[in-house]
């Protein structure tokens, strides 16, 4: 089925299957921070926003983003940059791999809560998984991004 | 020093972080076949008919390969340097399928969708036979899972497969029982570890083309280039020289991509059609039918002379190799050199296992690679002991640990402990967590209690007298630097400790070196990443090729600024001459180099091996608090001081001890494998296999001591592996004091912890 779809402001008009994933589709255009890591919705590596809220793109049904905006890590670049330095000052980006589904949870983050605590900032990413850091540099890195230190 | 010991940024940070195409599925030709593979669904059995006419008619369906289509050549799929001690056990098809997952055939299609609807016409009938799956019953059962004749072993590893044995070890110094007879305080006990799951966030993935002079290309998510492309020709029969493995940025590996999984299938296929193929394994495949860490059963026995000395460690196990022998023989065997030399000052050791093969997923690499599973039961049972002697859990390993310069009765001849800063190590962390200043049991409300838990660890660096890796460097003709190393970055940052390394020496700024790695037609040998060998073994190589080469630089300058070395200060761009100050940089050198007859390209190659394999040490103590009423125990901090020498990257190196930590933690409080009564893995998936999310740690609280390893480039030892060696027996030691509860078997999930309290 031919759709129109708003991807990082850009409208762009594409065929996709019924069935298809949003996460398939932005693969399928090239946006490859947007990755698959279980199937099960349990991972995060998937997560992009619609309309500013994070959603698991490997359950989202792609023809239903139709009429909303779609923002991957590609369309927030100048933040995300910062972001993945503040990260990468601690050690935190690692294999990469599950770092930039949580950038976008944590970017989303900063814009729904103010001053979050530790805690907040802990059950706001429960459902980005990560199995090379612990954790612990990926919670030094999104402070520094979210006081805005320099890095 | 300029560069060694500086917390930098990864060099590949920006390109990661920022959705560029870098890793393997990124990468993929357009048009690429898709693979997919149709999979056992019993545990054990033979395939009597296999019917793919219907499936063939599928449209957009290329190719369907069954075991009449494939080569008849044995293989490993470990990767381990040549002669490897795993069974050559494994066709890529056979009409025996040993679990539930077992490849029974490779659809090939222009789309996944048409691959997946061809999978459900593919018509199997089975002779389904009775399986192996229980540890205890696995030797001279009734079913052989490997009847094959033509299974070979490289050397012999104690395999005897009619009996399901697929190899063991035993190991015996002094006189176990007459010493234990002597002793003031034995304990015995029974432990268990599991067959738990790497879970790299990036599954197993790998694309094949063939290039322009018609040889195979691999592109692979993988820890072992050099041994995927000697695994591809040996069992696809065909010359090395046609065959090229290339590493992208790999999400997470954890010893998983140290077993071949993908690679020899989507080759083979690849070679067989000439077209270009891919293969991703989805999560639950991933999980069900890849590798495992090898799930053992510990009888653990120590015993102790009233004045504190442990005298005995017999360690007798059972584990299970699963369907196939992948690094069944290693992990058992390397556990025994990083756990019992902890305790060296006793008579008498025994290290000893069975490895049975059964109808279970294969055991594999997994960090830690078998240290991790001897280390749970030989600490905890050392807590065992300490509670039954009275004395503190610390005091008693303070008093029967290794010093620098002894040996241990496990150790070769000549081997003593070259470094290690061991009791300063344990002192810190003691400080760090209040061991002295407070109680190590205490209530914290009604149903809950505090416990504080201890365990030490050991690890190796690389493989001794087996691993060498080799490093080149060179300057290019802009007067920049790059270095060719077959090591495999796997996220931890090694091509920039590699590169820290190099211009440590060679002086330059990072930003003047670059780094190109894991491609076999293009750098030099390195058995690849596993056994915690980079940053020592490939590091080491760095620092050499990067002195050689700063000689060749200094001596060419030398020649061309007219006087000799001696007078020319050279700070890795610029040489500056002595006496008048003339100055040359590496950008005018390589300009005159690259014109005329006379000069030529200046490089330098260097390998290195080591005769030792330098033990990293951790000492950690865990709190944690347990629900008496159902047993859950939640990790509140975990406290740990780490000894790997001198540290290249102090952030990076800090990075390592958390995750390690924390996948320790997941291996101790949440991921629970369970088998079906059929032999089926039930949890293969995130929703069943519980892997730490940041809500679930506690805090990991880590710190260092350094010390000097006189044998590794700038005194370094290896970090990967040694720190998830500590959680489970630490949690396990805390659990007790909290409690009394004493758990067994990981992970230690309320109802065992809540089993041990009533016991």
């Amino acid at each position: 089925m031919e759709v129109t779809l708003t991807i990082n402001d850009k409208k762009i008009n594409i065929d996709i299957a019924q069935d298809e994933a949003l996460l398939t589709t932005l693969r399928n255009l090239g946006y490859y921070s947007v990755r698959c890591g279980c199937e099960t919705t349990n991972c995060g590596l998937c997560t992009v926003w619609l309309d500013g809220k994070t959603i698991l793109s490997c359950a989202y049904p792609t023809f239903r983003a139709v009429g909303h905006s779609i923002t991957t890590l590609e369309g927030l670049a100048d933040e995300a940059a910062y972001l993945g330095e503040c990260l990468a000052s601690e050690g935190a980006d690692q294999c990469g791999y599950c770092t930039t589904g949580m950038m976008m949870s944590a970017m989303a983050l900063k814009r729904e809560k103010e001053n979050p605590t530790d805690e907040d900032i802990k059950a706001f990413l429960k459902g980005n998984l990560c199995r090379c850091t612990g954790y612990e540099s990926q919670l030094r890195g999104i402070r520094k991004y979210l006081r805005g230190d320099e890095v | 020093m300029k560069h060694v010991g500086k917390g930098y940024k990864k060099i590949d940070s920006a390109m990661i972080l920022s959705g560029r195409a870098v890793y393997t599925e990124d990468l993929v030709p357009a048009h690429a076949l898709v693979i997919k593979v149709l999979r056992s669904p019993h545990a054990f059995a033979r395939i009597v008919t296999i019917d793919t006419a219907a499936a063939m008619r599928v449209p957009g369906v290329v190719a369907i390969y069954t075991y009449k289509d494939v080569p008849q050549r044995r293989f490993t799929l470990a990767g381990q340097s040549y002669p490897e001690p795993s069974a050559y056990d494994k066709l890529l098809l056979e009409p025996l399928v040993r679990y539930v997952g077992d490849e029974v055939a490779f659809v090939v299609a222009e789309s996944e969708k048409a691959a997946k609807q061809a999978m459900w016409l593919i018509k199997v009938t089975y002779e389904v036979l009775d399986p192996v799956l229980d540890i205890h019953t696995a030797l001279d059962h009734p079913s052989v899972v490997h009847p094959e004749e033509d299974l070979h072993y490289n050397f012999p590893v104690g395999g005897d497969p009619k009996r399901n044995l697929a190899c063991s070890y035993n190991h015996v110094v002094g006189d176990v029982e007459g010493e234990l007879a002597k002793c003031d305080y034995v304990v015995e006990e029974t432990y268990f570890d599991q067959a738990a799951s790497q879970t790299a966030m990036e599954t197993f993935r790998t694309f094949c083309t063939i290039d322009q002079f018609g040889r195979l290309v691999c592109t692979s998510s993988t820890q072992i280039p050099f041994h995927v492309r000697r695994h591809i020709a040996h069992a696809l029969d065909i010359p090395a020289s046609k065959v090229r493995v290339i590493k992208p940025r790999i999400g997470g590996g954890f010893g998983s991509k140290q077993t071949a999984c993908t690679e020899l299938i989507c080759a083979f296929v690849t070679w067989t059609l000439k077209k270009p193929a891919v293969l991703i394994l989805d999560r639950k495949e991933a999980m069900n039918c890849s590798t495992s860490r090898h799930a053992r059963e510990w009888k653990v026995r120590l015993g102790a002379t009233k004045d504190g000395i442990i005298q005995v460690i017999d360690m007798v196990a059972i584990s299970d190799a699963g369907a196939y022998g992948t690094h069944a023989f290693t992990t058992f065997t390397a556990g025994e050199h990083k756990s019992v030399p902890l305790y060296n000052k006793g008579k008498a050791v025994r290290y000893s296992s069975n490895i049975v093969y059964t109808n279970h997923m294969p055991g594999g690499a997994f960090r830690g690679y078998g240290a991790t599973e001897a280390l749970w039961p030989l600490e905890c049972a050392v807590t065992k002991l300490a509670k039954k002697m009275g004395i503190d859990e610390i005091e008693l390993r303070e008093k029967n640990l290794i010093n620098v310069g002894e040996t241990s009765l496990v150790y070769a001849p000549d081997e003593v402990l070259e470094s290690g800063n061991l009791k300063e190590a344990i002192a810190k962390v003691k400080t760090m967590a209040r061991w002295d200043e407070r109680p190590k049991s205490w209530q914290i409300d009604e149903h809950h209690r505090g416990g504080l838990g201890i365990a030490l660890a050991f690890q190796g660096s690389g493989i001794a007298n087996i691993d060498n890796a080799t490093v080149e460097i060179r300057l290019n003709d802009e007067g920049n630097y790059i270095l060719y190393t077959g090591s495999t970055d796997m996220g931890t940052g090694s091509n920039t400790v590699l590169l820290q390394m190099a211009c440590e020496v060679l002086g330059c700024p990072m930003e003047a070196m670059s780094c190109y790695e894991a491609d076999t037609d293009v750098v030099p040998f390195d058995p690849g990443s596993y056994a915690s060998s980079t940053t020592y073994v490939t590091g080491t190589a760095a620092k050499l090729a990067a002195e050689e080469l700063r000689q060749k630089i200094m001596q060419q300058f030398a020649t061309l600024l007219e006087t000799d070395t001696a007078n020319i200060d050279f700070d890795g761009l610029t040489a500056r001459t002595l006496d008048d100050g003339r100055t040359m940089t590496t950008k005018e050198m390589t300009a005159k180099l690259s014109v005329g007859p006379t000069y030529g390209q200046l490089s330098a190659t260097a390998t290195f091996g080591s005769h030792t394999s330098p033990p990293p040490f951790m000492a950690s103590i865990a709190e944690v608090s347990v629900d008496t009423q159902t047993g859950q125990v939640v990790p509140i901090e975990f406290y740990s001081v780490v000894d790997c020498g001198t540290i290249v990257n102090p952030t990076l190196a800090k990075v390592q001890a958390e995750g390690g930590i924390v996948q320790g933690i997941g291996m101790a409080l949440y991921e629970e494998v369970r088998y079906s009564q059929a032999g089926q893995l039930e949890t293969n998936n995130f929703m069943l296999y519980k892997i730490p999310d940041r809500t679930d740690t506690g805090k990991v609280t880590v710190d260092f001591v350094e010390s000097y390893e006189p044998t590794g480039a700038f005194g370094v030892k290896s970090i990967g592996e040694v720190v998830i060696n500590t959680s489970c027996p630490a949690i396990q030691g805390a659990i007790l004091n909290a409690c009394g509860a004493e758990p067994t078997e990981l992970p230690m999930i309320p109802e065992v912890v809540f089993e041990a309290m009533h016991k």
